[in-house]
């Protein structure tokens, strides 16, 4: 069952594109995603009949429609409860989720909670443009403070939800982010893959439609480097080619940015990842861009038994040596019996 | 002690002479005076004696409301006889209220020289008051035109369970089984089985279960040894002329449940059951946990609509999806019942309906989801609608919705109410071998030089793909889908194709289910009633009295909703006259009316209350007139 590794099988890059039409904008940062699943999938040996992709509604729910795998493209934010349902009635199949932040943390904020928290054996990559892009650009629930939108002609006066520390404060056992043109996106979703529960990732897109670029302060295809810390479990967290790190100011209970002089890391005090320590998670997801680097890769990572191996499990223990019989249970409880030779009806 | 106040003035009370043929009683008290419990283990004994039966559990929706309020009252209502009963009965006999405001809201109904049974220990100032009684009524003439046996019963209780040494909250809620004693020395029920089941049930407080026997015996020994010379007699009923065979009561949550297993085993399939708790359809999800061994997953959601959402996600996994809900929280599962419309999957889907709209009247009965069940998706979604007219009718009425389901690869709405979900009913149990299996195929291999999970039989049924299946890989969703391949198609003749399609498919349906036939009386004449759903027992009692009486009525009862059976609009056009009785504003007269373009002519009710067989038969009475 779900203890069962899953048998490897050789396929590459062309094996899981469909016959189907890419209708995404061109230059959309969807393009780059979809790559890097298909690229990665022949890594981690998935079988496409065992693989099924599960998405809502939005641009990068038209995912499924272009992996040659198993598909449902459901209805707006319920993708968690459909894969839920399918898990259940089979916890051999590779289940992938693709949201984006309306559809995952907008209408279907309640399911990404509840998979979260539950716990089920899953990947969910959720596309964060922060705008609406397939209603014609509205502002999103992720979308910054003040964002223009013709929705929101004066600016959006919400704050943004953030992803990553809901999935965190839903309960989630994996949280990482990327974003869609990183060279590191395929070994975010090994991590992720590798992860036996629900492994939630973030992954930032640039929709450039409605609102172009704005990660390029830390996701540029170039110049931007300096601004991502990509984290690596039992690894000292650098960035800027190692000239900085993060150090905990344990006077305070916050991280600080410190430089780091000729490489010695140790001396400036800076901190070994530990992709286990949840405090740190939340330290890390809540840390503010600008003044510090944007925190990627595999923030969070501590596995936990999974819903559908407890829930299957319970329900095996429960059934054993029960003998389905329906006629048995038919007649369950007080019975009497009308002889017959009675009188007629 | 016993006190007996009123004359004696009845023709119909069950101390009358003449064996009576049925006789109803109502147990009412407190929503803590356990009267649904009491309610039921009565309700055992009855079937035990092989009387036939039905029930109207009517209880509010507070779960402690608080004591001796109006609103608070809890009433169970037994309708058992030597006759076939298919109704809880019109207006009781007998009336066991156990506090002033019991009696307050129920006495109204009771028959005219009938019997009250009241428990004058909660006579009190204050309880009177809070029933907004001036005076007592038992005190002030009131109750003239019924028999009144008032005594104190809190009291006698209290004295049965004394030895036990019992805290006064626990000696007074053995009271609820002093009453049963009582009642069950007045039909002459044996004691026993109640006996049995109070030392199971109290097994781990054995004291509390010698106290519950303790009260039940000195209430029956009540009825022996008191010396009442008043209206309370003991009654004889003969036992219900039945066909052989074994049988066991059975509540419409619980042959609904057996149903879709049944179902699912008959189809050769595991269940999924996706659901969340709401009044009154919990009792189905309660159920189906103690079904795992036949391969059933049950599910609690966070939501109605994630429950459905889940259920989908099973039976495109290959399972026998099955959600279930009461009116608000179908509702929302409504876009998702056009997913599965869309995408061409089996479901079932189960409404316990309930007084609407919004929260309406949680715990008591209503018809008024018709409209919702057959019309109420956006777009062309058309749903097969299967309906039960009765506690034991749901069990034959899941497994016909699941083969639907899988036969049709739809998702099909059975509609229950409140009222069947709750009321028991003796059963005759099914020999599961009487089912004809209808076992489903999944494609193994390519249908085409490429899948085509969209390519129609002569049904115009899909295939049903597991993923996992290997070569079969493919994409399904909500959006409008090419013929065949159903690749993602918005071409404005591929809409027109599939949504003819998927009409004509539902259309088939119709093909599969029996012809629709008379009930009771002829397939011709002047009136026809036609009804569906719970109303069956009234209107068939109400048709059969009618009938006795010489009058020109027949009683057309339909259990397909949707489509609606070949013949049923030839049928119709050979009455001069069609009356359609529902618990609604008129809903399912309106589907007649605009499929048939019959003059179908409607007779509402909406009080939360089941139709009464005089209510019906007046109505009878008025159209032959």
């Amino acid at each position: 069952m779900n203890d069962m590794t899953p048998i490897k099988v050789e396929t590459t890059l062309k094996d899981w594109e469909t016959d189907q039409e890419v209708r995404w904008c061109p230059g959309c940062g969807d393009y780059a995603i979809l790559k890097a699943v298909q690229r990665t999938l022949p890594e981690l040996g998935a079988d496409p009949a065992m693989t099924v992709f599960v998405s809502g509604i939005g641009c990068s729910s038209r995912f499924p429609y272009y992996v040659e795998s198993y598909g449902f493209h459901t209805i707006h934010g319920r993708a968690p409860a459909f894969a839920t349902g399918i898990k259940l009635a089979n916890p051999e199949l590779d289940v992938w989720i693709v949201t984006g932040d309306g559809d995952g943390m907008s209408i279907g904020g309640n399911h990404t909670m509840h998979i979260l928290r539950r716990n089920l054996d899953c990947q969910i990559l959720l596309f964060n443009n922060e705008i609406y892009g397939l209603t014609k650009g509205q502002y999103s629930p992720t979308s910054r403070l003040g964002t223009t939108s013709p929705s929101t002609p004066g600016g959006s006066v919400d704050r943004p939800a953030r992803p990553a520390a809901f999935a965190l404060g839903a309960g989630a056992r994996f949280v990482a982010r990327g974003f869609d043109v990183s060279k590191n996106l395929p070994q975010v979703l090994k991590a992720a893959h590798a992860h036996k529960g629900a492994a939630f990732i973030e992954i930032f897109q640039n929709c450039i439609v409605y609102n172009k670029d704005v990660f390029d302060d830390f996701a540029a295809p170039k110049g931007a480097e300096a601004q991502q810390l990509w984290l690596q479990h039992d690894e000292p967290m650098l960035f800027d080619k190692g000239t900085k790190g993060l150090r905990v100011n344990t006077d305070h209970l916050h991280l600080d940015v410190v430089d780091v002089v000729d490489g010695d890391w140790q001396a400036a005090g800076v901190i070994v990842h530990d992709q286990t320590n949840r405090a740190l998670a939340h330290m890390l997801i809540e840390m503010p861009f600008g003044p510090f680097p944007m925190a990627l890769g595999v923030l969070y990572d501590d596995p936990r038994p999974t819903f559908e191996h407890e829930l299957l499990g319970q329900d095996a223990k429960l059934v054993e040596g029960k003998v389905a019989d329906l006629g048995k249970l038919l007649a369950k409880g007080q019975t009497w019996t009308v002889e017959a030779g009675g009188p007629d009806l | 002690m016993a006190t007996v106040l009123a004359e004696s003035n009845s023709a119909v009370s069950p101390r009358d002479s003449a064996v009576p043929e049925a006789v109803v009683v109502r147990f009412a008290g407190d929503s803590g005076d356990g009267m649904q419990l009491t309610g039921g283990q009565f309700t055992l004994s009855t079937a035990l004696a092989g009387n036939d039966l039905a029930t109207f559990p009517d209880f509010p929706a507070e779960i402690r409301a608080p004591q001796g309020t109006l609103f608070g009252v809890s009433a169970f209502q037994i309708n058992f006889g030597s006759t076939d009963i298919t109704t809880a009965g019109d207006a009781p006999d007998v009336l066991v209220a156990m506090n002033p405001a019991a009696l307050k809201t129920n006495v109204q109904a009771l028959k005219p020289g009938g019997l009250i049974i009241a428990d004058t220990g909660e006579f009190t100032k204050r309880n009177l008051e809070k029933a907004k009684y001036e005076v007592s009524p038992i005190d002030d003439g009131s109750l003239a035109k019924w028999d009144v046996l008032a005594f104190d019963i809190s009291a006698l209780t209290m004295e049965s369970v004394k030895p036990f040494g019992l805290s006064n909250k626990d000696a007074l809620r053995c009271k609820n089984m002093w009453t049963l004693g009582l009642a069950l020395w007045m039909f002459e029920r044996d004691r026993q089985p109640l006996i049995d089941w109070l030392k199971d049930k109290f097994k781990k407080n054995p004291l509390l279960a010698d106290a519950n026997i303790a009260a039940l015996n000195a209430g029956h020994a009540y009825g022996e040894t008191a010396e009442l010379s008043g209206p309370i007699k003991q009654v004889h009923m003969e036992p219900v002329a039945s066909p052989p065979g074994l049988y066991r009561t059975v509540t419409g949550a619980e042959s609904v449940s057996y149903g879709l297993v049944a179902g699912a085993q008959l189809a050769g399939l595991k269940m999924f059951f996706g659901g969340y708790p709401i009044t009154p359809a919990s009792a189905i999800l309660h159920n189906l946990v103690k079904m795992k061994e036949f391969g059933v997953t049950t599910f609690q959601a966070e939501d109605e609509i994630a429950a459905i959402c889940a259920a989908i996600g099973a039976s495109y996994a290959g399972q026998l999806g099955v959600t279930s809900s009461s009116g608000p929280g179908i509702a929302l599962k409504g876009e998702a019942m056009g997913l599965a419309v869309m995408t061409e999957l089996p479901l079932v889907i189960v409404n316990s309906q309930r007084g609407g709209p919004s929260t309406g009247l949680p715990t008591k009965t209503e018809q008024s989801d018709l409209y919702q069940a057959v019309y109420g998706r956006n777009g062309d979604a058309p749903i097969p609608v299967v309906s039960c007219r009765s506690p034991g009718d749901a069990f034959d009425c899941a497994i016909e919705a699941v083969r639907i389901a899988v036969q049709f690869m739809t998702p099909v709405i059975l509609l229950t109410d409140g009222y069947i979900a709750n009321a028991a009913e003796p059963w005759k149990v099914p020999d599961p071998k009487n089912f004809a299996p209808f076992p489903v195929s999944f494609l193994e291999e390519k249908n085409g030089d490429v899948v085509l999970p969209y390519k129609r039989d002569a049904k115009g049924v899909r295939p049903w793909i597991k993923p996992g299946t290997p070569g079969l890989m493919h994409r399904i969703g909500g959006i409008e889908k090419g013929i065949d391949t159903g690749a993602i198609d918005y071409g404005s003749d591929v809409h027109q194709i599939q949504t003819d399609a998927r009409k004509a498919k539902i259309d088939g349906v119709a093909k599969s289910i029996p012809a629709q036939e008379v009930s009771l009386g002829t397939s011709s004449g002047r009136l026809a009633v036609v009804g569906w759903g719970s109303t069956y027992g009234p209107i068939l009692q109400a048709v059969r009295r009618a009938r006795a009486k010489g009058q020109d009525v027949s009683h057309i009862h339909v259990r397909h909703i949707w489509p609606l059976p070949s013949n049923l609009g030839d049928l119709l056009k050979g009455y001069d006259k069609i009356l359609v009785p529902e618990m609604n504003t008129g809903q399912f007269k309106t589907v007649l009316r605009d499929q048939y373009l019959v003059d179908a002519k409607p007779l509402t009710k909406t009080s939360g209350q089941p139709f009464t067989i005089a209510e019906l038969e007046a109505a009878i009475e008025g159209e032959l007139a």
